[in-house]
């Protein structure tokens, strides 16, 4: 019961730690609690002391295999049974197994009077009885400050207390000591932080506007890196669970693989290949735009795949979600059947932002889906700054990123402007950015979208309408006109416009063409006559030649005979020379 | 935590249990301070015992015993407890409700 100078390990050398098993906790603290050491743990009345010693004495006797001893001077042994069995601790089935055991210490002050020197040898031997009986490895002495109320003398109370966690720490326990912080600037009523030198650990307990938060925060954690922010935590059935703001570094895996969105043409606009797998992607837009039409395809097209789906809905019930996607030809209902969806729908005023992300957290966790929707985180803004939603959303992207999940933030923008000044902040985290945005013009309001960023993929650059059908949202083709793209009756009329002017120009083409025909037809015509007409003369001239041809043969003939038989002579033959030509026959 | 059954002793009797361990010097001077009170001012209407919980963690546990030594009177009531060696006579003599007043 001395206490002795325990050699410290080289500074070099890895801390050795105990897992607490608390969801979350064992990651800030990269691997735990110092192991065989003591771990203070203050914070407020109602701050989830006693919770945390009970889970991890809980979670190393169920899931560590190292016993432990439950040493209370508060609250009774079947006060604390009750309260473990809210968390879904069996204390009592524990300690029959003989991996717990458990110790109310309870003394009352009004009976109590000093009359000399004493030590807490009364309760040394208590806690060695206690470890030997189930070879304990852990122990919660929760909380130990109490005996100053009741134990006269605090000088000495002050000494035992220190040779007591000096003994533990001989006897090679990992100890977790709680402690009221009743001022800010201290973290314990009686000041024995400054006994227990190897890790603190400070839990809170905040309200603001009427929502709790419970926070967590690693004040000292000697000879090992840890998280230094606060981080908030959630105690619900299953225990604690820590969710880590931030990972320490941004190295998660960045797959090079692409899935769909569901919609063919946005694919089309991003590559034709849609969005990579891990990454992240806020869709905004102002309400009535067709954010979660665009959702339900992503989750339709998972699923399809035979992927899992997580879907949070913060504004509609999931019955809703499936009744309205329905109209657009989307059917979720078998998905929900064959398990592949899972919806959870909270609305976030319920509780407080950070619970709403540690539930988000506990889900994904459980339900290891491949793609998440948030649908939308705006809703978040309703309980609580811009600021926390970002760092809450900070840390729930960098838990999706090191699960490789697929997640799409909807997120509602005010209908008057600021749509991207004010999401700017929180855009940065996301890879992608899809705009949906409502064009009103010509006094009806029509939807567009645009992908207004993806990082490291070729991604269109153009404003397009889509219209939502029973068979889905459909892209239309883009028409730009002198002030932007068209959409709606003005795309209709555009069309209209252009179809008319083919339309005329189709009529003017033909008519020429008829023309061409008509003039074809009339030289043609022409032709033929000519040619009618060429071999008329042609017979005529043809006839005449022959003709003249035969009269000079048969005057050949004639003078020939005349001159045979009239033997006249050549001059009277001359003078008569037209007579015999009249002469028929 | 209910008391434990005793046997009734005789009206305006001490019941007293010293609660030590006994290889310490606090307790060995608790055991001769507390004889030296009992013989001086209970003479024959005391029972005093003396319990190494060394020996007894189990029955320290049952009479919450924390501090050490520590004197419980059960008898006559009010149950008092008594902590420390026991040195402070006139402290032990209020305790046992010998004297009237807190010195």
């Amino acid at each position: 019961m001395t206490q002795k100078k325990r050699a410290r390990p080289p500074s070099f050398k890895a801390l050795p730690k105990a897992l607490t098993g608390i969801q979350g906790l064992d990651e800030i603290t990269g691997g735990g609690l110092p192991s065989g050491r003591p771990t203070l743990v203050s914070g407020g009345a109602g701050s989830g002391k006693t919770m945390f010693g009970l889970e991890f004495l809980v979670r190393g006797a169920t899931q560590y295999d190292e016993p432990g001893v439950f040493i209370s001077f508060e609250e009774t042994l079947p006060d604390l049974a009750k309260n473990a069995a809210s968390l879904g601790f069996d204390l009592d089935g524990l300690v029959a197994q003989k991996k717990l055991f458990m110790d109310h210490v309870r003394i009352s002050r009004s009976e109590i009077a000093e009359t000399g020197e004493y030590d807490l040898d009364g309760l040394f031997i208590r806690i060695a009885d206690a470890i030997q009986r189930v070879g304990a490895k852990r122990i919660v002495l929760d909380t130990i400050e109490a005996l100053f109320g009741e134990l006269p003398n605090p000088g000495i109370l002050r000494a035992e207390i220190r040779r007591l966690f000096g003994w533990l720490k001989d006897k090679g326990l990992t100890t977790v000591i709680t402690a009221e912080r009743d001022r800010p600037d201290k973290l314990t009523r009686h000041g024995i932080e400054e006994f227990v030198s190897d890790c603190v650990i400070v839990l809170d307990h905040r309200i603001r506007e009427e929502i709790s938060t419970r926070r967590l925060r690693i004040v000292k954690y000697r000879g090992s890196t840890h998280g230094t922010n606060e981080y908030p935590f959630l105690i619900d059935e299953h225990g604690i669970s820590v969710l880590p703001i931030s990972s320490l570094g941004l190295d998660h895996a960045a797959p090079a693989t692409r899935i769909s969105t569901g919609i063919d043409r946005l694919d089309g606009m991003m590559g034709g290949k849609g969005f990579y797998r891990g990454s992240s992607i806020l869709m905004s837009g102002t309400s009535g735009t067709g954010k979660t039409s665009v959702a339900a395809h992503f989750v339709d097209a998972a699923c399809r795949r035979g992927e899992r789906c997580l879907y949070f809905a913060f504004e509609e019930s999931p019955k809703q979600i499936v009744r309205n996607m329905r109209s657009i030809g989307i059917d979720l209902e078998p998905w929900l059947r064959k398990g592949l969806l899972q919806f959870h729908a909270a609305r976030p005023t319920y509780a407080g932002i950070e619970e709403v992300l540690l539930v988000t957290h506990k889900h994904i966790a459980s339900f290891k889906p491949n793609v998440v929707v948030v649908d939308p985180i705006t809703n978040l803004l309703t309980v609580s700054t811009l600021n926390e939603v970002r760092s809450m959303l900070t840390r729930l992207v960098d838990f999706l990123k090191t699960l490789e999940i697929t997640a799409l933030f909807a997120s509602l923008t005010a209908a008057d402007g600021f749509l991207e000044a004010n999401e700017a902040d929180i855009s940065s985290l996301m890879d992608t950015w899809l705009l949906l945005k409502a064009i009103e013009v010509g006094g009806e309001r029509n939807r567009a979208m645009y992908v207004l960023k993806s990082r490291g993929m070729e991604h269109s650059n153009q404003i397009r309408e889509f219209v939502l059908t029973n068979d889905g949202l459909r892209l239309l083709d883009v028409y730009l006109g002198p002030e932007g793209v068209l959409t709606g009756s003005a795309r209709v009329s555009q069309e209209g416009r252009e179809k008319a002017a083919g339309t005329s120009r189709r009529q003017h083409l033909e008519g020429r063409g008829r023309e061409l025909d008509r003039k074809r037809e009339i030289f043609e015509a022409r032709m033929t006559m000519l040619r009618a007409e060429f071999q008329v003369e042609e017979e005529l001239i043809q006839q005449s030649i022959s003709e003249s041809k035969l009269l000079d043969k048969e005057l050949l003939q004639d003078r020939g005979q005349m001159v045979r038989s009239r033997e006249a002579d050549a001059s009277a033959y001359r003078k008569n020379g037209s007579a015999p030509v009249a002469r028929p026959r | 935590m209910p008391l434990r059954k005793i046997p009734m002793p005789k009206r305006g009797n001490y019941l007293l249990r010293l609660y030590v361990i006994r290889s310490t010097q606090k307790s060995e001077r608790a055991i001769e301070n507390m004889k030296r009170v009992c013989e001086a001012h209970l003479q024959g209407r005391y029972d005093l015992e003396v319990i190494d919980i060394l020996q007894h963690a189990n029955l320290a546990r049952d009479e919450q015993i924390v501090a050490v030594p520590t004197l419980i009177k059960r008898l006559p009531a009010p149950l008092r407890r008594l902590v420390g060696d026991m040195s402070d006579l006139n402290k032990v003599l209020f305790g046992l409700d010998l004297r009237m007043q807190e010195p």
